[in-house]
């Protein structure tokens, strides 16, 4: 069993020291035996059901990643984001850019020769079958192994190279413990390997980016965060942040304009070699974007919790405006809300204040862009993961609540069991004996007394949410609350990392560049 | 960090059970064996009937035949069980897969049962003022908590070994730590939970009479025999005296001990026996090709069952009296020991040594039985160097043997991970362990993390042996399609049961030898 089970498991022994800290371990193999564990609870998570497993007619995002499997494999490329007979867009047609349909013909290769059947032409729609279900979880398995994980391992690497924040000595007592919480992120193994999406392609492809821009390796960068967004769009809630950080960069070097057509070069490139097939008329290319851009599908969907669903209770959002003023709307709401730490990167661009701004821009397109699903989450999630040394309270609290804002599709999923377990596991890691989890700032005790009544309302919803019926006159009434009560949290950690990124900038200038934390 | 410190034996302990109860949680929807039908039968069995018909009933082909301890056991994990539905524990069983509620129910009840194994290790951590040893490092107890071959077993494949090993190393528990009598009366409960285990009573035998009963004077020395004895005989009369008033014994015997069974099960444990049948097979080979005329029986070893006629070719046939005799005999060196020099700190070796002979010896030795000595031998793995290599290879060795149980594709990646995540948690743990034991070899490993492997940690011929896992690994899963096609389906068991016997046979006379010499 081994399990799962993590690396910071302290010893009572030799006191004060986990066992394989103090004798170093070395740390090849810890950081394999962490990946071991990583993989481990990948392939027991996947041993659950998908979304939609056997729910005709429309099935779930497992049937769609197979339906692009099938139609990449057998249309030709400019039928891919057209309705045609062979391809109705209606029934989950394609609307993710042409990286991810990429990614499908590759899977769909590779399913195709093993068992044709799951992804023939029209006959194969709605095709489940134990084999079919063993095959695509392996291609989620591979493409996190071939994406996600080397760029944690390498992100982890330069974080402890290239020196963060903190002093030397706690980058090195928190290495594993940090490879552990980028590797084993709740919500990412939930929806990846349980729900059944490729996240960890897109999410990894920025990880990649991330490292590179931490290490200097900057146009890699670049064209990794390109390819990003080329898998999923929403790698864009990322682009204030990377775009802030480099310009910021550029503007301080000698040849600024230089450095700035630089990056313009590699990132146009990326995109033309990504859309290259699409590119020999304006119309095929605007075929592309516009499935990309749904707009019709209104401003939210479900129960996220973001701004202009939770406050739809108040202002009927839907009903009072046209779809075009909410976009401006959004799109402004958005804007302001990323703006602070855009500026403040261009302004004092560092390694730190990067990871802040990326966590501030993508939770501001999440709480205020158009079309935002419950699993957007996971963008936020992943720079919050990347500071759990810095802001280890931070991160246990919106890991726990971006779970939990994602409890009602877990529950419609069938995926309660792993969500405990997963959940579990978290908490384990998180307050591992000897663990570096509790060190940082104290929280005042009024803050301390709000934020533990949130988490016993949480508590107290997700049994009533399994337990008790809704009244009939309000079906969704636990639903809504859930999204009230991970809204409220999630606005108080933006306006604190907010903060926090702007102290960063005065607190360098005043007391010089050793004190980040 | 400061926290670390602060850590209590229970408390790491307690973490570590948690973090293997979510795994075995993610473990509730994979593939379970007929065991758990076996189960499930004996918790309807023993919630619908009266202890009267317990071992008579026969309205499903898997009859109770584990002794009356583990029949109450059942009846205790039954009792819960019509709160979750009452359907479960009605007989007959039907025939229809478990609803998942019924599914969570079983695979949580061993999960809870498991419990008793956190009690015993989490005592094993803390003791040892009276033997005057060092603690026992975290990593021991999280070697027994994260077994791999404890998980696939228990929460796979679906058996209590959790508990049964629990009572085990809770009677070792009170023998390391002189409470002798604790530790006897415990052991007779374990016997009367699972008869198996019969193998090292031995031991028991004579380590509690020479350092219990002996050495006191003569009316100490008899009282002593007479208050083992009396608590001894009392767990046995709990368990068996109901049935001896139903007059059912004879036939609680032949459900227990069905010697109708072959020398081998069906799929072969790595012991000697594999390399006895294997040499009956050569030297048929090798006698026909000389001109003798020899009667080949046919398939004889592949179908489990094996009637009357002997199944060699050429070597003589094996009784369960050879057997028997043989297992006393590689026990012997050890039983001496025990006699002459009798030691709590090394009541853990022994008893682990006696498990291991009745498995390489034994007759129909099923391939989860090498659980019983890798468990207690985990305890012990950090103690030195020596037995740390020991059992690096030995519990890969073990938990490799148990792969073909698991043989479904779907838990293909559970098993090859479990293994190498255990595998190399050992690894991090014994290097950083040892290094630190060592300040040179410290120094070492501060310059490379590889060194230790290299000079001090794993042999040379460990290593290649182990390498060789994952040839024949490769093998059965790859090759063997491509040249033989389906023909010869038993050869890959055939050579994983071959190549863990190897492992076993040096795990043993390793032991062996340790024995012997201190």
């Amino acid at each position: 069993m081994a399990k799962t089970k993590k690396p910071r498991s302290s010893a009572p022994d030799p006191p004060a020291h986990l066992p394989w800290h103090h004798p170093p371990a070395p740390p090849i193999s810890t950081a394999l035996l962490i990946s071991f564990a990583a993989l481990l609870l990948r392939v027991l998570v996947s041993v659950g059901p998908y979304s939609g497993q056997g729910v005709a007619p429309k099935f779930g995002d497992y049937e769609a990643q197979r339906h692009w499997m099938e139609l990449t494999l057998h249309l030709p490329s400019s039928d891919w984001y057209r309705n045609t007979s062979a391809n109705d867009l209606a029934y989950w047609g394609l609307d993710y850019p042409p990286l991810s349909a990429y990614q499908s013909r590759l899977h769909g290769l590779l399913l195709n020769a093993s068992l044709p059947d799951a992804v023939a032409l029209r006959s194969s729609r709605g095709f489940e079958s134990p084999e079919s279900k063993l095959l695509m979880r392996w291609t989620v398995l591979s493409s996190d192994l071939m994406v996600f994980f080397p760029a944690a391992l390498w992100f982890v690497w330069v974080y402890f190279k290239c020196g963060v924040g903190g002093t030397g000595e706690e980058r090195m007592a928190g290495w594993t413990w940090l490879l552990a919480s980028c590797l084993i992120n709740p919500c990412l193994v939930l929806i990846d390997h349980g729900h059944f999406q490729y996240n960890c392609i897109s999410l990894g492809l920025t990880l990649g980016a991330i490292a590179g821009v931490l290490s200097g390796n900057e146009l890699v960068a670049a064209a990794l965060f390109s390819l990003s967004i080329n898998h999923k769009q929403m790698s864009l809630y990322f682009a204030p942040a990377f775009f802030g950080h480099l310009l910021g960069k550029c503007i301080k070097r000698k040849y600024p304009i230089v450095e700035v057509m630089k990056f313009g070069f590699v990132v146009l490139g990326t995109f033309a070699f990504v859309w290259w097939p699409f590119l020999h008329s304006y119309e095929a290319a605007m075929q592309v974007i516009s499935r990309l851009a749904p707009f019709e599908r209104g401003i939210y969907e479900d129960y996220v919790a973001n701004f202009w669903c939770s406050t739809s209770v108040l202002i009927k959002w839907k009903r009072l405006f046209a779809i075009k003023p909410l976009k401006l709307m959004s799109l402004s709401a958005t804007i302001l809300a990323f703006l602070p730490s855009l500026v403040q990167q261009i302004r004092s661009p560092s390694n730190l204040g990067f990871l802040y701004s990326l966590l501030n821009s993508s939770i501001s397109f999440y709480l205020f862009s158009y079309q935002v699903h419950e699993k957007s989450i996971l963008l936020p999630l992943l720079p919050a993961s990347l500071l759990a040394l810095q802001e280890p309270h931070l991160y246990g609290w919106l890991m726990y609540f971006g779970l939990f804002s994602m409890y009602p599709l877990i529950c419609r999923d069938h995926l309660l069991l792993q969500y405990i377990a997963v959940l579990g596991l978290f908490v384990l890691i998180y307050y591992s004996p000897g663990g570096s989890s509790k060190k940082g700032m104290s929280i005042p005790s009024g803050a301390k007394a709000v934020l533990s009544l949130a988490l016993l309302c949480s508590l107290l919803l997700q049994v009533l949410y399994l337990q008790i019926e809704p009244p009939k006159r309000y079906p969704f009434l636990f639903d809504a609350l859930m999204m009230f009560i991970c809204f409220s949290q999630f606005v108080i950690l933006t306006l604190y990392t907010n903060y926090k990124q702007w102290m960063l900038n005065s607190h360098s200038r005043s007391v010089g560049r050793k004190k980040d934390l | 960090m400061a926290a670390a410190a602060a850590t209590s034996p229970a408390r790491a302990a307690a973490w570590a059970f948690a973090a293997a109860t979510c795994v075995k949680l993610l473990l509730v929807p994979t593939y379970r064996s007929t065991d758990f039908d076996v189960h499930r039968y004996w918790l309807a069995l023993t919630h619908a009937l009266p202890a009267r018909r317990w071992y008579t009933d026969a309205s499903s082909q898997w009859t109770l035949d584990y002794p009356p301890f583990f029949a109450y056991f059942s009846r205790l994990l039954a009792l819960p069980a019509p709160l979750v539905d009452a359907s479960l524990v009605s007989l007959p069983v039907p025939d229809a897969p478990p609803s998942f509620a019924y599914l969570l129910y079983l695979r949580l009840t061993v999960a809870f049962s498991d419990l008793l194994l956190l009690l015993s290790s989490v005592l094993l951590l803390a003791t040892d003022a009276l033997t005057r040893r060092r603690r026992r490092p975290f990593l021991s107890l999280a070697l027994v908590l994260w077994s791999p071959a404890l998980l696939a077993v228990d929460h796979v494949h679906f058996q209590y070994n959790g508990f049964l090993m629990g009572l085990l190393l809770l009677s070792l528990h009170f023998l390391e730590q002189g409470r002798d009598l604790a530790g006897g009366v415990v052991f007779a409960a374990l016997l009367c939970s699972k008869h198996l285990f019969l193998v090292a009573a031995p031991v028991y035998f004579v380590y509690l009479f020479r350092h219990y009963c002996c050495g006191r004077g003569v009316v100490r020395g008899l009282g002593r025999l007479v208050l083992m004895g009396a608590g001894v005989a009392a767990v046995f009369a709990a368990a068996f005296v109901p049935f001896l008033y139903y007059g059912q014994m004879q036939q609680l015997f032949n459900r227990l001990f069905p010697f109708g069974r072959g020398l081998c099960h069906a799929y072969w444990a790595p012991n000697f026996w594999v390399f006895y049948i294997l040499l009956d097979k050569i030297l048929a080979f090798l006698l026909r090709r000389l001109g003798f005329n020899i009667q080949i029986p046919e398939a004889s070893f592949t179908g489990g069952l094996v009637g009357n006629s002997s199944p060699f070719a050429v070597l003589p046939k094996v009784t369960p009296i050879t057997t028997f005799l043989l297992v006393i005999l590689a026990m012997s060196p050890c039983l001496m020991k025990a006699f002459s020099k009798p030691q709590p700190r090394h009541i853990i070796r022994w008893v682990s040594y006696a498990t291991t002979c009745g498995f390489m010896f034994g007759w129909h030795v099923h391939e989860k039985a090498s659980l019983h000595f890798t468990i207690p031998l985990a305890l012990i793995a950090m103690d030195s160097l020596e037995d740390a290599k020991h059992y690096f290879v030995l519990s890969i060795v073990s938990c490799y043997s148990l792969f073909p149980l698991l043989f479904e594709n779907q838990e293909y990646p559970i098993k090859v991970m479990l293994l190498l995540t255990y595998a190399t948690l050992m690894w991090v743990g014994f290097s950083s362990h040892f290094a630190a034991k060592s300040p040179q070899e410290g120094k070492k490993v501060n310059e490379s993390g590889s060194v230790v492997r290299k000079n001090s940690f794993i042999g040379w011929i460990s290593f290649s042996y182990l390498l060789g896992i994952v040839a024949i690994e490769l093998w059965s899963q790859v090759f063997h399609r491509y040249v033989f096609g389906s023909r010869f389906p038993f050869l890959p068991l055939i050579m994983v049961s071959l190549y863990c016997g190897v492992g076993m046979m040096y795990s043993w006379m390793w032991q062996l030898t340790w024995i012997v010499r201190h």
